[in-house]
């Protein structure tokens, strides 16, 4: 087993890269087993379920990156939001 | 529209695993410092979202300078673009339409972006120069009193004057081949109309460039906000921080002062810029494409 402790894990982080890990490989597996057809939503051009995962994700990351600069007191209303904003881009986009 | 089949998409996986090494690893590293804080030896601390509310909130020392240093890149990135799109697109209409003087053209204008970045700012370290550098010491002999390493709009000058040198041929060399992708019969038919030369190129060339626009509006901004080895090599980001950009400062943060867990926050943050820029980008390209070529 190679040595890892330079990259200074943390559990908190490493369980942020592993729901990401398995974010990506259960789209993936979902693309092979039930291919999609791209959609027209609110955003107005057509988006595929991956193009909806990855605007999730960046917008996830502006909530938060707002939230913390505009002086939101803890990450949770963040993450709340960023969950809500996430699934409104799944039914929406 | 018919169910895609994304499968091909597997054969990129050994093109993933390289990347693996090269950009994924290091940046969980990033993202491992930014939420921790370390006094060197290997040995780090739990700080939770400490840096990212420092580096965001203005008043503080880090979210000042992070803010400063934003502010000029921003600026700097719209002035180059305002002249190096313009300009280019000028050239690209000058240039000739065939024969040998097109091949003297092309193989001149490339030479600037042959060259690499830090030989690009020591030309302009030494050409610029007050005391020995032609261009410095021409404008200093018209009694202009232009010293790069002493006065901020110096600095600036030179800066955005080597950015334009090294890129608009970029920019030239897409408007150029963007232009010649017209057909001649939108011309023909602007002369039947008696159009004027305006009007030919706000009605004509001007909407057929918009895809090599957006091409080139997209790398010179990307690049001009990610730029370090220039300015760094001409100013160092002098003087006193007036060419201090977002790279050159991120620099000094994590391998100056090694606060690894400041400048660990602060390019997640820089990276989130460039990607939803690069993102906005990439959508309105592949947009305009389809809109180009409609799909039955």
């Amino acid at each position: 087993m190679p040595d890892f402790s330079w990259m200074a894990w943390t559990w908190q982080t490493a369980a942020f890269f592993a729901l990401l890990a398995a974010t990506l490989a259960g789209m993936t597996a979902l693309a092979l087993l039930r291919p999609e057809a791209p959609r027209r939503g609110i955003l107005r051009f057509p988006t595929t379920r991956g193009d909806r995962l990855f605007v999730s994700l960046l917008g996830a990351a502006v909530i938060h990156v707002l939230w913390i600069g505009l002086g939101g007191e803890g990450v949770w209303p963040a993450l709340g939001a960023s969950v809500l904003f996430g699934a409104a881009m799944f039914r929406y986009a | 529209m018919k169910p895609r089949d994304d499968r091909a998409w597997l054969l990129v996986l050994p093109v993933f695993a390289v990347v693996l090494f090269s950009a994924v690893l290091p940046l969980m590293t990033v993202v491992n410092y930014s939420v921790q804080d370390s006094f060197g030896n290997n040995q780090f601390f739990w700080n939770g979202m400490g840096w990212f509310r420092e580096l965001l909130d203005p008043t503080s020392e880090l979210g000042g300078r992070f803010l400063a240093a934003l502010g000029r890149n921003l600026v700097f990135s719209a002035v180059i673009l305002a002249i190096e799109v313009p300009l280019g697109i000028l050239v690209a209409l000058c240039m000739p339409r065939g024969g040998w003087q097109l091949a003297v053209t092309m193989v001149v204008m490339a030479l600037p972006l042959l060259v690499p970045w830090n030989v690009v700012g020591t030309i302009w370290q030494v050409f610029a120069r007050a005391d020995i550098g032609l261009f410095g010491a021409a404008v200093n002999g018209l009694g202009i009193d232009y010293n790069y390493a002493g006065n901020a709009t110096a600095a600036w000058f030179t800066v955005i004057v080597m950015d334009v040198w090294h890129w608009t041929s970029l920019v030239a060399l897409l408007c150029y081949a963007g232009l010649r992708a017209i057909p001649d019969a939108y011309y023909q038919a602007a002369r039947i109309d008696g159009a004027g030369r305006w009007a030919v190129f706000r009605n004509i060339e001007l909407p057929k460039l918009k895809r090599v626009l957006v091409i080139g509006v997209l790398l010179r901004f990307i690049d001009s906000f990610m730029i370090y080895t220039e300015p760094f090599v001409v100013t160092g980001g002098g003087p006193g921080n007036s060419t201090t950009f977002l790279s050159i400062d991120l620099v000094k943060l994590a391998l100056g002062q090694f606060d690894l867990g400041k400048a660990a926050a602060m390019s997640l943050v820089y990276n989130l810029m460039t990607l939803l820029v690069c993102w906005v980008f990439f959508t309105a390209m592949t947009q305009l494409d389809a809109a180009r070529e409609p799909t039955p």
